[in-house]
């Protein structure tokens, strides 16, 4: 089996065996990961171009360490919005950057529908990195892998995202992947900090941590930005803190198996306490190695790969 | 188009129009009539008996015959951005659009808040394919602060104030200019924003911004100022027009504000009783516009508002932008679309196809009424007018290609949709400027 399109933008519009193709491909690219010698020829001759608009720790060591242990080609760009913008625009950036024959543009900016854009003007494949507040497909892909890992299925679990929805890519993702898996999503933040119609991505929403948080399986804490405070949209991050912080007071009534994630990075002592962050439900760190198999995957079934991986 | 020459005794007319369906909202004409024009006004409106003589005789037959149309919202560009449209090439789109006179918004660089500046506009105007009407600014270089002089304005020729693309946030200035414009019986043109509400919005506020996790610009940006301004209007008894509306809850207050009596008028888009923010789905920044395209109840709304008559007016507010400038992230991208070739097809493709309006009231909305909001002349077929007339052929279809557009820019969402309606021949004061 193949994925359906060349580009992976989003987790909108897939379907569960694309899904699972990914997670299962995934699966044995971790078993390499556990070898002594981690790289593969896969990628040989391929030329990924990481393009990254905006900060970013994780995902961008993630993805070139993931495009390196399939021995592609790397180029690292980094650019700040705003110089980009006083200059030369996206287009003629991108076209430039594949004139010089790059096969695959990893992308992450601040405006939505960049990824999209870049299919219309080049002929690379396209990988989402994040963009805007719309899609983060990797960072779902790695959640799903995590969450399957330990469970042995999706399906049916439920899950609950506590924080800024909002402004949150990885929220939405989420959203989509879990349910197009079969989970039960449910949404918890201040009501200025959920978008409207929110209800529509067939999730239950919530303001009262405590009912969010009744029955769930996985938590997913979100991080909270001090702008939200600047912005008037929450009055303090204190009071943030006091009412969707996750303390282990506030997980007690949870089932014994739950499970504790976080996209990073975290506002320790905001949204989430360090006593849950490095607890023993916590997966955070298990996300953050999981995430090069599961873009190992993206970028091999993107390039043509049919999901047999020796 | 058939045109020919028919001299002979008694030949005193320069163009007859014959044979057409001659519709004029104004004096309540729908019939087929011959129309008579000498000297660049309209002589008769009659069926002739026996044969037509004339200097030049335009066949119209199984076609329909309006008055010339008047676009009351119009970006031209000029000064200040003639790479996207100069005030002559946005006359050629308004004609290949069956428009024969034209409003121009100040929003330009620098924006028209001085007598100066509209005496350049028409200045340039004098090459114009058709007439062009200048709208001055309610403040000073539109920051809504402190008020033009609106008195020279008028005197140059201004027919309309508005700060159009931003509002008069500080209503006290927004009384002072309803009050002052009242000495010249001045109609204030409001766009209607909530600078806050909307702030950092790039589309409509609702489940596609959500699932696009875009900012977006809630109804209320529009509705809580719309509120407003029919407020300052019933106060100050001035006249006040509403400028592209595309909220269901801004229709509702104006309807309500009409059945009072307040003096308040107002005009929607093409585009906001066509297309809904489901577009944005494509991340087409041609589609991106402000006010934004909203849901398919915003769009049922204003339908049924043009329909009832809340809407007096259909205007295009046509907004030239480069490609450059388009051809960039949605967020980044600035808003506009350019509307005045594609205004009449989809005038008669959604809504006079789909009977939610008459030809005559459709006519209404794009000739009289603004006229008579703006107190120009024309707007009608009627003896002793201007001979500013449109010929359509009501029954050929055509599908939109941008860039064929007569206009400098072809920043429209509306690419590869199948229109009805062509615009046979557009003619401005008895002079054929324009054959489809």
């Amino acid at each position: 089996m193949k994925l359906k399109s060349r580009h992976l933008l989003g987790l909108e519009g897939m379907s569960r065996r694309e899904i699972t193709l990914i997670l299962d491909t995934a699966e044995r690219f971790k078993e390499i990961l556990a070898r002594p010698i981690r790289i593969v020829p896969t990628l040989r001759g391929v030329t990924v171009v990481n393009l990254f608009y905006e900060p970013s720790t994780r995902t961008r060591i993630s993805f070139e360490l993931a495009e390196k242990r399939l021995s592609a080609e790397v180029v690292n760009f980094s650019a700040s919005i705003s110089s980009a913008r006083k200059g030369e625009t996206l287009k003629d950036t991108v076209r430039n950057i594949e004139a010089m024959k790059t096969d695959m543009v990893v992308v992450r900016h601040q405006a939505a529908g960049v990824p999209y854009f870049l299919t219309q003007c080049l002929k690379s494949s396209i990988i989402n990195a994040g963009d805007g507040a719309h899609e983060h497909p990797t960072q779902a892909l790695l959640d799903l892998f995590t969450i399957r890992e330990k469970y042995k299925k999706i399906k049916g679990l439920k899950v609950t995202i506590v924080g800024d929805i909002k402004y949150s890519r990885v929220a939405r993702s989420n959203i989509r992947g879990f349910k197009i898996m079969g989970a039960d999503v449910s949404l918890c933040g201040p009501t200025t900090l959920m978008p409207v119609e929110i209800q529509k991505m067939g999730v239950k929403v919530y303001s009262d941590l405590d009912k969010a948080l009744e029955g769930a399986d996985v938590v997913m804490v979100l991080r909270i930005q001090l702008e939200r405070q600047k912005g008037g949209l929450v009055p303090s991050l204190r009071e943030y803190a006091n009412k969707f912080g996750i303390t282990r007071e506030r997980l007690k009534g949870l089932n014994e198996n739950f499970t504790i994630m976080h996209p990073g990075p975290m506002n320790r002592g905001v949204e989430i306490m360090p006593d849950v962050a490095d607890g023993p439900h916590s997966v955070i760190l298990d996300q953050v190695t999981n995430g090069v198999a599961i873009r190992m995957a993206v970028l091999y079934l993107l390039s043509g790969g049919e999901g047999k991986v020796e | 188009m058939n045109r020919s020459a028919r001299e002979g005794k008694g030949s005193g007319y320069d163009l007859v129009i014959t044979g057409g369906r001659v519709i004029d909202p104004e004096t309540k004409t729908d019939r087929i009539a011959d129309v008579f024009i000498r000297d660049g006004i309209i002589k008769k409106v009659e069926k002739a008996r026996g044969k037509v003589k004339a200097k030049e005789i335009i066949d119209a037959k199984g076609k329909m015959v309006v008055p010339g149309l008047i676009d009351m919202h119009t970006h031209l560009r000029e000064p200040g951005r003639e790479d996207e449209e100069t005030i002559y090439t946005g006359s050629c789109a308004a004609v290949a659009g069956g428009f024969t006179s034209i409003c121009c918004m100040p929003n330009t660089q620098p924006p028209i808040d001085n007598q100066e500046t509209v005496k350049f506009v028409y200045e340039k105007a004098k090459e114009a394919k058709c007439k062009i009407y200048c709208i001055g600014c309610i403040t000073k270089g539109r920051k809504g602060e402190e008020l033009t002089e609106i008195n020279d304005l008028v005197q140059a020729g201004a027919v309309a104030i508005s700060d159009d693309g931003k509002p008069v946030s500080n209503p006290q200035v927004l009384r002072n200019a309803l009050e002052y414009s009242r000495m010249f019986d001045l109609p204030v043109i409001s766009h209607c924003e909530d600078l806050y509400l909307s702030a950092n919005g790039v589309m409509h506020e609702g489940f596609v911004s959500t699932n696009l996790g875009m900012c977006g610009i809630p109804s209320i940006a529009e509705e809580v100022v719309v509120a407003r301004d029919i407020a300052l209007a019933e106060f100050t008894q001035a006249r006040m027009h509403i400028a592209h509306i595309s909220t269901e809850g801004s229709v509702e207050l104006i309807r309500q504000a009409k059945k009072r009596g307040v003096k308040i008028t107002c005009e929607a888009t093409p585009h906001h009783f066509t297309l809904t923010d489901e577009i944005i789905r494509t991340f087409d920044t041609n589609a991106k516009v402000n006010p934004p395209l909203r849901t398919k109840k915003d769009v049922e709304a204003i339908r049924r508002g043009l329909k009832d008559g809340t809407i007096d007016c259909i205007a295009t507010d046509h907004a030239p932008h480069s490609i450059e400038e388009k051809e960039v992230e949605f967020d980044f991208a600035p808003p506009g679309l350019v509307g005045l070739e594609t205004a009449l097809g989809l005038v008669i493709t959604e809504l006079i196809s789909k009977r939610i309006l008459s030809w005559t009231q459709a006519i209404a909305k794009l000739t009289v009424n603004p006229a008579r909001i703006l107190n120009l002349k024309g707007g009608t077929i009627k003896r002793n007018s201007p001979a500013d007339i449109t010929i359509i052929d009501p029954k050929a279809s055509w599908v939109v290609d941008p860039s064929e557009f007569q206009s400098k820019s072809n920043n429209s969402p509306f690419g590869g949709r199948k229109l009805w309606g062509k615009v046979c021949c557009t003619i401005v004061e008895g002079n054929v400027v324009f054959e489809g």
